[in-house]
């Protein structure tokens, strides 16, 4: 304990330093568990702090650490910020969960934020985005699209986040063509563009002439290009530089006006702990452009879907739905709980294959 | 003109002297570098070298020095004895990953019971863990003649992918929410690997290392089997002609490789990690094997070699921090310690010589 209470002691002392100054700079640190450069997941949240710089000059200074590996490393790095006087820190991935919890523990006066994680603390805020609102449009516009009516899907990893996403993109793509099959193959990681391309080439092979993609690289929209007649979606990030060729629309992660409105409640010292889940609505998920690729007549569909998820009047999980089993899980109207949506570890009906174990 | 001319016998000298020269030549090229990148070359070297160690948070970084160069020494030391009798185990990181699976397997297989064996068990299922995957490419060599290096660094990405399998199926935490990885064994207290003094960083892992570096060292120069290593990496002729056995060695090198890797991966886990999860492991495997070339493949310098490593990890990151250095920068600025050794190393087996151009 006597670790602890030294880290506190140097915490405090810190603070105190710090408060001295505090009219001039709110420190505010990001952890990124990827490189600033891929295009993506990192790339989003860093554009997120540039924003935040933007819009606080001079009353604000960032730091970050890209490429952090998840465990005592990450443990490590937050550490340090905090000791150099951060007031606000970032925690960018899920793996950053237990060590943001750590480390929050020994610095109660900074503020932590954690993204798509579930443990708050009453220094630690979680926040994350309903992608699975975007899946919805990006459902409809595939189910539309495809003349095989076979849909691709390359998952990262089975869980909840990519789970929602698939299921909510089969449901809609399922309302727009009823005669649509997915076809999913997991690669097992967020980035790896060997490995993207290489899932994206089996499904193309396998009939498949839409590509959905929730792995973070712009390799699956590469390898649609190459196979010709394939359309595909930006992931995290817009990946606009492929909207001459297979990229219809994308869904952007748009972490700017949370960001800013967070390190505005530290100066303000307005700032408590908050589970936050925003989808289209907040702005928190973007939908990039739909190109001229898509019909008209679809891409309106596609708008009003988009509109009528930002004002709430229509939730991407409304009953009646089954799940893949055929037991019932929402009857006719019900709208899904969000506890169910944030552990979802099952298939809606439809979807062929079992979710690995 | 220069001339390189091979030394009848390798400097003793030049053996000790390379490393020292290599980190010198790495942070004159590396502050190069970093000056390109419009930093002031000083001030990241200090920043590198200088504030872990007596900075004005040195009292936290010192005992992270431990942390993160404990795994790196537990199996550096394991490589460096095939290494020594060309034996090339290249697949550690996958023993690593085995034995963290096994040993925190064992651990949570007893969850909730609190009993002081559990975590004496989990270490040897650890090492078990590392040794029988180890043990694959040395049968597959001593039976079919496989080739060692390919066949245990294809064995990681099978590992990784059990990894994953572990943190989405056997091993996940029931109380997750149905998110991967598997409950954090920091909360179960008979399999936590605790810091023994708090804040020292002294966790049974950096413990192991220590013993491992004196345990090397004494089977190095006092045994029989330290003796036949040794001999079978210089003089392999030699070798055949004496009794040494390459099945055993083989089986021995590797093996024991093995078993210190997943020890290493067991202590992570059950400590400074604290659950498996699918990106568990973060390259210990291989930055070893820099480490045990960086140590000469000698004990004692994989004991320097390990923790200078890991002060380049630690001081890379708070110049990341601090100076905005890329995480690429840092990479790069190691890569040139292991290229620089290399390259200097020349001189052990060489000497430049001054000849006197002739005319014809």
């Amino acid at each position: 304990m006597k670790f602890t209470k030294l880290l506190a002691t140097a915490a405090v002392a810190l603070g105190l330093a710090t408060s001295a100054f505090a009219q001039d700079k709110t420190k505010v640190g990001f952890v990124y568990v990827g490189p600033v450069g891929d295009g993506g997941w990192t790339y989003e949240h860093n554009k997120a702090r540039l924003a935040v710089e933007a819009e606080f000059g001079d009353k604000v200074e960032t730091t970050f650490v890209e490429s952090v590996p998840e465990g005592a490393d990450a443990e490590r790095v937050m550490t340090q910020m905090a000791l150099q006087g951060a007031d606000l820190i970032f925690t960018t991935s899920f793996g950053y969960m237990d060590p943001t919890i750590n480390v929050a523990k020994k610095f109660p006066d900074v503020k932590f934020e954690h993204a798509t994680g579930y443990k708050t603390a009453e220094n630690v805020s979680v926040y994350s985005a309903r992608f699975y609102e975007g899946r919805a449009i990006q459902g409809h516009i595939a189910g539309k699209m495809t003349e095989s009516n076979v849909i691709g899907y390359i998952g990262s990893f089975p869980i909840p986040e990519v789970i929602r996403g698939m299921n909510s993109a089969f449901i809609h793509a399922r309302k727009a063509n009823p005669d649509v099959q997915f076809k999913i193959v997991w690669a097992y990681t967020w980035f790896d563009p060997a490995k993207e391309a290489d899932a994206a080439k089996v499904l193309i092979e396998q009939g498949a002439d839409v590509i959905l993609q929730h792995t973070d690289s712009t390799a699956p929209l590469a390898a649609a290009a190459a196979a010709g007649n394939i359309i595909g979606f930006g992931q995290a990030s817009d990946m606009a530089e492929f909207a001459d060729g297979p990229r219809v629309s994308s869904i952007i992660d748009d972490w700017a006006p949370y960001y800013i409105a967070r390190v505005k409640a530290v100066m303000d010292g307005t700032w408590e702990t908050k589970s936050t889940w925003d989808g289209i609505g907040a702005g928190m998920v973007g939908i990039g452009e739909i190109t001229d690729r898509v019909p008209a007549d679809v891409k309106a569909e596609a708008l009003a879907l988009k509109d009528a998820l930002a004002s709430g009047e229509y939730h991407a999980f409304t009953g009646p739905i089954n799940k893949q089993d055929g037991s019932a899980w929402l009857a006719e109207g019900e709208v899904a709980d969000d506890g169910t949506l944030a552990g979802m570890n099952f298939f809606v009906e439809g979807i062929e294959g079992d979710i690995p174990q | 003109m220069l001339k390189l001319e091979k030394r009848p016998q390798p400097s003793q000298t030049f053996a000790y002297l390379t490393p020292i020269f290599a980190i010198i030549i790495t942070m004159i090229a590396g502050g190069l570098l970093f000056m390109l990148l419009g930093k002031n070359p000083f001030e990241a070297i200090r920043t590198i070298f200088w504030d872990p160690l007596f900075g004005e948070f040195a009292f936290y970084y010192r005992p992270q020095l431990l942390v993160k160069g404990g795994p790196l020494i537990l199996i550096a030391i394991g490589l460096s004895l095939g290494f020594r009798a060309g034996i090339w185990n290249i697949g550690a990181e996958g023993q690593y990953i085995i034995g963290a699976i096994c040993g925190a397997g064992v651990g949570l297989a007893f969850y909730p019971m609190e009993a002081w064996f559990i975590f004496p068990l989990m270490i040897i299922a650890g090492a078990l863990g590392g040794w029988a995957w180890a043990m694959i490419p040395a049968l597959l060599k001593v039976k079919f003649q496989t080739n060692e290096i390919l066949v245990s660094l294809m064995l990681v990405y099978v590992a990784e992918q059990l990894l994953a399998s572990m943190s989405l199926g056997l091993l996940k935490n029931p109380e997750g929410h149905g998110f991967p990885g598997s409950r954090n064994l920091k909360d179960y207290s008979s399999a936590f690997n605790d810091e023994i003094i708090t804040g020292s960083g002294m966790h049974w892992g950096v413990i192991t290392a220590f013993i491992a570096v004196i345990f090397a060292y004494i089977l190095l120069n006092r045994h029989m089997l330290g003796f036949s290593i040794r001999l079978t990496g210089e003089a392999p002729r030699a070798a055949k002609f004496s009794s040494v056995n390459p099945t055993r060695l083989i089986l021995f090198c590797l093996g024991m490789s093995g078993a210190l890797a997943g020890l290493a991966g067991l202590f992570e886990v059950s400590g400074p990690a604290g659950q498996i999860s699918i990106d568990f492991n973060t390259g210990y495997g291989f930055t070893a094997i820099i480490v045990a070339f960086l140590g000469r493949l000698h004990p004692i310098g994989i004991l320097f070699a390990g923790l200078l490593m890991a002060l380049t990890y630690i001081g890379g990151e708070i110049a990341q921090a601090n100076l905005g250095l890329p995480a690429a920068a840092i990479q790069l600025f190691q890569g040139m310690l292991l290229f620089f050794l290399l390259a200097v190393d020349l001189l052990t087996n060489y000497r430049i010589k001054r000849v006197r151009k002739e005319t014809v």
